[in-house]
């Protein structure tokens, strides 16, 4: 018997692993727990923290033995669950402090990185549960570790919520005072979305549809160390070739996923669900989705020419990737999140990328306004006004959009905050002086936008 | 798109570093001591460097995949090598359609 692989490609695989820091950043599993209902909260708690301990006992288990047989790196482990404010309706907003500390406590129990569904989707309006967890927020993110959050309040077929958007605004706020030793940590575990995905594995929005079966296995993928790679070989390549280059690098990176999705699906014996391919960057060098814009020849990424090489590299990453799946889904594209790519932070550091770049970016990537430092004395209503406008992006494009932001509580624009790990650490932006507080007090919705007439 | 067939049980072992005496025969002896079955081999040096790329089967072997990787992996460390393990699938699901 020959090698049925050349020898180019066997060095290409370690080098990818070894030295570009390709990853499986997570393998999330979907817990249904629309049959852990009860009024009694004691009797809740305990049929959650049991549904999850027993479904996901064996996923830390299971993920080191894939990594281990396959010599990939399987960065978390995760679970999302159903979202809070569905599951648990019936509850009071001490009640859904409680739910979450129990997930909480699953969630150390199991060995996970993450758990998230302390969510609500209130593109239309409020249920009394989606009230009481929405109030609940900053004191169940302060007070838990591994707990995550999300708040859906628009939808291009239902509009935006405004009364959400204001609502969100207070409670981002509060969440960074309330964790303000810790940078706002709080408030890096909470993104308020429009056009939320229900089968995203990414943190901090990811949660279990209600259209999910009862448990699932998403994968997500990374890899932008190997695509920046890849890119910077080619400086000669035109725009053709480069995505060319850029939907081959993606297929790879995605078949890796596929290949490690199956496994664990079959050792966990839990139905596959779809692979998350996602430029994800880490704050290690050289995993950074700016070094790839730069390296098609940007001095520095936000400067002009940013958004159309992000919307090439974004679109090339989905073509590539959607071949190499039997399902993709979730976010799917390149992530910028600013603390968690040395890249961004340098040029927000020297002065080459703002928060309305920022801004602009998100029309043509994956998500949108990820792990942004904001000045400690930011308005409710400005962050709010900055979760409308991003919103507003995601409504017309029909495309999901989020924002994630940490008021910095006691910095300025320009000092630096440390959340660690792979929140990485950036320095604070500045945000327009100017308020926005009569426009996000007006309240209502702004209506669902028409399909036609596209000018 | 066919399902990776269950009973393939080969892996890749890849050796890189400093070129040394006696390390063919370092990897060979340990595969045979756990009763792993070398399919192929192929090596090279390059600049110095030497790249060594082995197809085995671990089917009739005594240790798991997992333990021979880190095995190897530790032993290889000690030398100055860098050895990796990995099951035949990762090659496989990433370079052929």
């Amino acid at each position: 018997m020959t090698i049925t692989f050349a020898r180019e490609e066997i060095q290409q695989t370690i080098n990818m692993i070894h030295k570009e820091n390709l990853d499986i950043r997570t393998i999330t599993m979907g817990i249904s727990l629309l049959d852990c209902s009860s009024d009694d909260i004691g009797k809740m708690e305990k049929k959650i923290y049991d549904k999850i301990t027993k479904n996901a006992g064996r996923l830390v288990e299971v993920g080191e033995q894939i990594s281990a047989r396959y010599g990939i790196p399987i960065i978390n482990k995760r679970v999302s669950v159903t979202p809070i404010a569905i599951a648990a309706a019936q509850m009071n907003v001490d009640e859904m402090v409680r739910i979450a500390k129990t997930l909480n406590r699953a969630a150390r129990e199991i060995g996970i990185n993450f758990v998230g569904g302390f969510s609500a989707l209130v593109q239309k309006g409020f249920t009394s549960g989606d009230l009481a967890l929405i109030d609940a927020i900053p004191q169940a993110l302060s007070e838990t570790e591994f707990v995550c959050s999300s708040v859906n309040i628009g939808t291009t077929k239902a509009g935006i919520n405004m009364d959400a958007v204001l609502k969100m605004g207070n409670v981002i706020l509060k969440s960074a005072q309330l964790t303000a030793d810790n940078d706002g940590i709080a408030a890096a575990k909470l993104v308020v979305f429009c056009n939320a995905p229900e089968d995203n594995p990414f943190m901090a929005g990811a949660f279990h549809g209600v259209g999910e079966p009862d448990t699932v296995i998403n994968v997500g993928v990374s890899g932008p160390g190997v695509v920046a790679k890849v890119v910077k070989k080619y400086p000669e390549a035109d725009f053709s070739e480069l995505s060319n280059l850029i939907k081959q690098t993606a297929f790879k990176i995605t078949r890796m996923g596929e290949l490690i999705a199956r496994a664990a699906s079959k050792a966990l014996d839990v139905p596959f669900g779809i692979i998350d391919l996602s430029l994800a960057p880490t704050p290690a060098i050289g995993d950074s989705v700016a070094e790839i814009l730069e390296n098609m020849g940007l001095e520095r990424c936000g400067t002009h020419g940013t958004t159309a090489a992000l919307a090439l590299l974004n679109d090339a990453v989905k073509k590539g990737g959607a071949m190499a799946s039997s399902h993709v889904g979730g976010l799917s594209g390149a992530f910028i999140p600013v603390s968690e790519d040395a890249g961004m932070v340098r040029a927000v550091e020297e002065g080459a990328l703002t928060l309305d770049k920022l801004e602009a970016m998100t029309c043509v990537c994956s998500v949108g306004l990820d792990m942004i430092a904001l000045p400690g004395d930011v308005s409710a209503e400005t962050v709010s006004a900055i979760i409308a406008d991003e919103a507003a992006i995601g409504m017309i494009n029909k495309k999901t959009t989020a924002v994630r932001v940490i008021p910095a509580i006691g910095k300025k624009a320009g000092d630096r905050v440390e959340f660690g790990g792979l929140l990485g650490g950036a320095p604070v932006i500045a945000v327009h002086p100017y308020s926005s507080k009569l426009f996000v007090h007006r309240g209502g919705r702004i209506p669902a936008p028409i399909i036609s007439l596209t000018n | 798109m066919t399902m990776p067939r269950e009973e393939s049980n080969h892996a890749i072992i890849t050796v890189i570093g400093r070129d040394q005496i006696g390390i063919i025969a370092w990897v060979s002896g340990r595969l045979a001591e756990y009763h792993v079955n070398i399919l192929d081999i192929s090596q090279t040096i390059l600049n110095e460097f030497f790249t060594m790329i082995m197809v085995v089967d671990l089917e009739p072997s005594t240790l798991k995949l997992d333990v021979l990787a880190s095995t190897l992996e530790q032993e290889g460390d000690n030398k100055g090598l860098q050895v990796k393990v990995q099951h035949e699938d990762v090659f496989k699901f990433m370079h052929r359609i």
